[in-house]
């Protein structure tokens, strides 16, 4: 009844779209090598009438994820309707489904099966941890979706349905280890981190690098998610004395984990040891307060202060729509190109069947990004230049490095496994 | 794994991690003490114990909020105001809760613990209406940040201190107050005999509430002297439950005595694992090792000594 | 029908036909696949909510650790699934191909010897029931040969689930961490996501809750469930009277165990991985709540209960996501307060006499249901320690 339903719509909607496409031609980008004729536009029975497509967003609202989740549901938002302002994707409106995943796995696997057997949208953004995008990426593949990822993660993975906005694995890591390594003289690392495949693999390719500059891990310590007490490790911290404490604590055991290691007497503001994180953006900040990761370095893509047109532009728009007290991190920002990132995949290959955005996306730039320049891999991740910044009393990131050129996401590192 | 080390390095690690668990034990006490009180005087199984606990986070916040705004002069001693704060907080919602809920369920502990449960799901939407989901930061006044360097590596922090202080004198009021005191001497009373307790001319109903608002007022003070070592956010209540409960199970339940040596047990325990082993392993061996010990000893450490 | 008549009143004869009749004709025909997966989904934490039944209702043992086995049991399905998912084909990009990806992940270069095993499927179908009833049975004998109960055995359950839960993050390269066990494929070849399988395996489910309420039913009415329900009611009357009230404690919740698990074990098939967000403490106090709406003395109350809290928690949380939690909590407090015998209760008072007019033969009354204590849930003579 429903595939009837459907169908009809379809047919209604080609019809009537191909009264429209002189418009929607004109609409699309100049960039747009095709011409999208109507009846290319939606083979697949997506949920594209001839002036709306729907999308969905799924994150947790709810849960103990909500508090990371926020910002990017937030960011998608505030894309997707100025893309609408803008005129829409092909001429049409975006309108957003939005899904709760609460912070559950199955759920998001759930949700995001109703999103593409039940709604027939054209893209999800949306996920968060590795947990959630790994539950749903079996049914991405097997309804063929699109989820465009936004978080930073472990890397390991390539799916042909997937969109990794954020970055991989080795972006992050090798880049920051390279700078302390030769600008702070870094010779003895302490690595850290919560207990889960994230921090566990970044600590491995970390550790892989570490040795291959000729370098010394002096330490590898893991912590249950959620765990407050880290007055033992800063013990054995002070023991081993390493130059760089290499932190990849993630949630509320950050908060405790700053806390204790400033009331511990370790000052990070001095050259040693430093500490340089992967995992603390501007959201975790507002938590720990800025007051006592004063002096760390964090090493990602995107910062709050980046100094550039693009940057201000973007930060002015989610203050006006969102309010003037709110921060943004990296993962927020990477959340922000999903929707822009599909738009100019949906107008290079004028249509929005999953399969012809799939063979777009690679090779698709987008200039206005407020990180800067980006570019879609062969391999569905980013390039993109990795920045070091540096934690101000105020919870902002003053950057003070960038890689020259952009770095190549590389899922399955040869050598780092 | 010592090789490395002179002795006096190795004499300043001993004693750091000496310090290191006995920040720990206070923060443990003090974070039983509550549940202690509920759960070993009424019998009552109270979930949503993490729930009062962040609600004095987020008092502490309001106020730390509120004196740098309009009197950053008083910055410098808020914290005390706030805690004061917490505790009336959290009190009052004990004893409102206690007045719709509990009170209905003193002969179904399981059951109180289901809707104390229904309760802290509640409390953490609201927290979350009403402050966000994120976490919040509660700015703390200087002098309670860093540490007092005694050696070269030895510092002690001063937020570990001030828990450890607190711990002391909340202790010692909870003792004077159920020892010491005519609403002690009745809560004790209730607790042993009930009905006896009643026909002598105690109002039980009045003693529960009390003790229940007592117990939920010192999960507050907790509540807001953790946010100098943890997070505060909706969901960070959750955190504390399991360790808690297993403490005060495992101290035996009707004694604040047992309360007390199992803190020091556990946290002794956990923060030596920590350091010989990694986090999450020395995490799983204490609950191992206290799970083990509650099969031999279900009573706990300390039980009261009546004919059975 | 005399033998059926034994432990089976009319009115649990008509209990049963409904569940099925539920479960096998109208839910099929008034959902779409997606729906009816997500049912099926539902119905596999209904087989931890009659476990509960048996073992809190019934017994008055609470464990707040019933994730645990479910969780077992789902692991031990999601291993088997997950070998014949890594054939040294499918897995030629690692570096050491035929084991399962997060293993190369973590330079795991040879199969855990605790992993072999399941490459047969007979032996995980074993293992999905004598797993957790052993595992059950150690803890279950540890306690109750000690006379812990209530709260404490609540509590320790609970501490048991943590512990496992850090376990199987922490050691992810043996259990697939926090992501868990994913992207299962294939049972014996058949492919168990299309949507033919799915209706199969719907169908497996729900033939395995009707046996299991069948079961249920038969324990619940031989001399072990009455003296359950009199370990309940007054333990020391039925110590007192020669039996060993341990070794029956035991057994009912080493069997709540191996019902949860079989539950685990077909969540794992029917959504296809397992992971430990469904082992720990709120998973499994989520579970006690299903079989306490549903009313903690009806196992198929506990049915029903299950499916009207995951039916509200998915329909509440799509439209009012942000109000979702306080309904929940709402519903614990007014279960435990207003309705502590859930809706098996309401049932009870308001429909029952009308469905016994129809049912119920003239002249004769329908049986009062003995196991329902006086007060809503007795005095609980657990509670503390022995004293």
């Amino acid at each position: 009844m429903r595939r009837l339903k459907n169908l009809i719509e379809n047919r209604l909607s080609r019809r009537a779209v191909l009264a429209g496409t002189v418009s929607a031609a004109t609409l699309a980008m100049a960039g747009a090598l095709t011409p999208s004729f109507a009846q290319d536009v939606n083979t697949t029975g997506l949920a594209v009438t001839e002036d709306t497509v729907k999308v969905g967003i799924l994150h947790s609202v709810t849960g103990t994820m909500a508090i990371s989740e926020t910002g990017s549901v937030q960011a998608e938002k505030l894309a997707i309707e100025q893309i609408n302002a803008m005129g829409g994707v092909l001429g049409r409106k975006i309108e957003y489904i939005q899904e709760d995943g609460a912070s559950d796995w199955p759920t998001f696997a759930e949700k995001a099966k109703k999103l593409l057997v039940n709604d027939k949208v054209a893209a999800v953004f949306g996920c968060w941890t590795s947990a959630s995008r790994k539950a749903v990426l079996p049914v991405f593949e097997q309804y063929n979706g699109m989820l465009y990822y936004p978080t930073f993660y472990e890397g390991l993975e390539q799916s042909p349905n997937v969109i990794y906005t954020g970055q991989e694995a080795t972006q992050q890591i090798i880049a920051g280890i390279d700078w302390v390594a030769r600008e702070k003289g870094a010779k003895s690392f302490y690595l850290l981190g919560s207990d889960y495949i994230w921090p566990r693999t970044s600590n491995k390719i970390a550790r892989k690098h570490i040795e291959k500059l000729g370098h010394k891990v002096v330490g590898e310590e893991y912590y249950p998610l959620g765990h407050t007490q880290f007055n033992s490790v800063i013990n054995k911290i002070k023991l081993k004395k390493p130059d760089v404490i290499y932190a990849i604590v993630v949630g509320g055991s950050n908060v405790a984990f700053y806390k204790q290691l400033k009331a511990a007497g370790i000052d990070m503001t001095k050259e040693k040891p430093l500490l340089l994180t992967i995992s603390v953006t501007e959201d975790e900040i507002r938590g720990i307060g800025g007051e006592n990761i004063e002096g760390a370095y964090a090493a990602m893509k995107y910062f709050q202060s980046l100094d550039n047109d693009n940057n201000q532009a973007f930060v002015k728009a989610f203050k006006e729509r969102w309010g003037d007290d709110i921060v943004i991190g990296d993962v927020t920002q990477a959340a922000y190109l999903g929707p822009w990132l599909w738009k100019a995949a949906v107008e290079k290959a004028g249509s929005f069947d999953i399969d012809k955005v799939r063979l777009a996306s690679p090779g698709i730039e987008l200039t206005t990004a407020p990180e800067g320049y980006v570019r879609i891999h062969e391999n569905h991740h980013l390039w993109s230049k990795t920045r070091i910044g540096l934690a101000k009393t105020d919870g902002q990131y003053e950057m003070i490095y960038e890689t020259a050129d952009l770095m190549e996401p590389d899922p399955f590192p040869e050598g780092y496994q | 794994m010592f090789a490395d080390y002179t002795w006096t390095e190795l004499g300043s690690i001993f004693a750091m991690q000496g310090f290191a668990g006995l920040i720990l034990f206070s923060v443990f006490v003090l974070m039983a003490l509550g549940l202690a009180i509920i759960f070993g005087q009424m019998g009552v199984i109270n979930m949503a114990h993490g729930e009062f606990m962040i609600l004095g986070a987020y008092v502490t916040y309001l106020c730390s909020n509120f004196v740098e705004a309009y009197a950053p002069s008083f910055f410098g001693v808020y914290f005390f105001f706030a805690m004061i704060l917490a505790f009336v907080a959290a009190g009052s919602l004990g004893a409102l809760v206690e007045w719709s809920l509990i009170r209905h369920l003193y002969k179904r502990p399981l059951d109180t613990l289901l809707a104390t449960w229904g309760l802290s799901l509640i409390l953490q939407q609201a927290y979350r209406s009403i402050f966000g989901a994120r976490e919040v930061g509660v700015t703390l006044p200087n002098w309670l940040l860093g540490s007092v360097p005694l050696t070269d590596i030895i510092e002690i922090p001063i937020n570990g201190i001030f828990v450890m202080v607190l711990t002391f004198f909340i202790a010692i009021g909870v003792y004077f107050i159920l020892f010491r005191s005519r609403m002690g001497m009745q809560t004790r009373a209730v607790v042993q005999n009930r009905v006896m307790a009643g026909a002598v001319g105690i109002n039980t109903e009045k003693v529960d509430r009390h003790t229940f608002a007592l117990g939920c007022g010192i999960a507050g003070i907790a509540g807001s002297a953790f946010t100098m070592i943890g997070s505060t956010g909706p969901t960070a209540g959750q955190l504390y439950i399991v360790d808690t409960f297993l403490i005060v199970v495992f101290g035996g339940a009707a004694s604040l005595l047992g309360t007390i040596a199992s803190s020091f047990a556990i946290s002794q325990a956990q923060s030596t694992m920590e350091f010989f082993l990694s986090g999450s392993m020395a995490k799983v061996l204490t609950l191992l090792t206290v799970v083990g010990i509650l099969m031999l000893r279900p009573q706990g450490l300390f039980s009261l000594k009546i004919r059975r | 029908m005399t033998n059926l008549k034994s432990f089976m009143s009319r009115q649990e004869m008509l209990g049963l036909l409904v569940v099925a009749a539920v479960l096998f004709v109208v839910m099929p025909l008034a959902m779409d696949i997606f729906r009816l997966n997500l049912f099926g989904k539902y119905l596999t934490y209904a087989f931890v909510a009659i476990g509960l039944v048996l073992c809190w209702g019934k017994g008055g043992i609470l464990s707040l650790g019933q994730g645990v086995f479910f969780g077992l049991g789902g692991y031990c399905m999601a291993m088997y699934l997950k070998l014949e998912a890594s054939t040294p084909e499918a897995t030629a990009i690692q570096s050491t191909p035929g084991i399962p990806d997060f293993m190369d992940w973590n330079q795991i270069t040879a199969l855990p010897w605790f992993w072999q095993p399941f490459n047969s499927l007979t032996f995980t179908i074993v293992a999905i029931i004598a797993v957790p009833a052993l595992f059950a049975f150690i803890i279950g004998t540890a306690m109750f040969k000690r006379r812990v109960g209530g709260v404490y055995f609540a509590i320790i359950t609970q501490a048991i689930a943590a512990i496992l839960t850090i376990l199987i993050i922490g050691q992810q390269g043996y259990t697939g961490g926090v992501n868990g066990i994913t992207d299962l494929r294939t049972l014996k070849g058949w492919d168990i996501r299309t949507d033919e399988a799915k209706y199969i395996l719907y169908y497996v489910n729900g033939g395995l809750l009707i046996a299991v309420l069948l079961l249920s039913q038969i324990v619940l009415k031989s001399k072990l469930g009455r003296l359950l329900v009199a370990v309940r009611d007054q333990e020391d009357r039925v110590r007192f009277s020669g039996y060993d009230v341990s070794n029956i404690k035991i057994f009912v919740f080493c069997f709540a165990a191996v019902l949860s698990a079989i539950g685990g074990a077909m969540f794992t098939l029917q959504v296809g991985f397992m992971s430990p967000s469904f082992v720990g403490i709120v998973p499994s106090i989520e579970m006690v709540i299903f079989c306490a709406v549903g009313g903690r003395l009806s196992i198929f109350g506990a049915v029903y209960g299950t499916l009207l809290v995951n039916w509200a928690k998915t329909t509440f949380s799509e439209t009012f996501p942000e109000l979702w939690l306080f309904g929940l909590g709402a519903l614990f407090i007014a279960v435990v307060l207003v309705f502590p015998n859930g809706l098996s209760g309401l049932y009870r008072s308001y429909l029952a006499p009308i469905v016994d007019r129809f049912i119920v033969p003239k002249g004769r009354k329908a049986e009062p249901d003995k196991s329902t204590p006086a007060a809503p849930f007795g005095a609980d003579t657990t509670a503390k320690p022995a004293e």
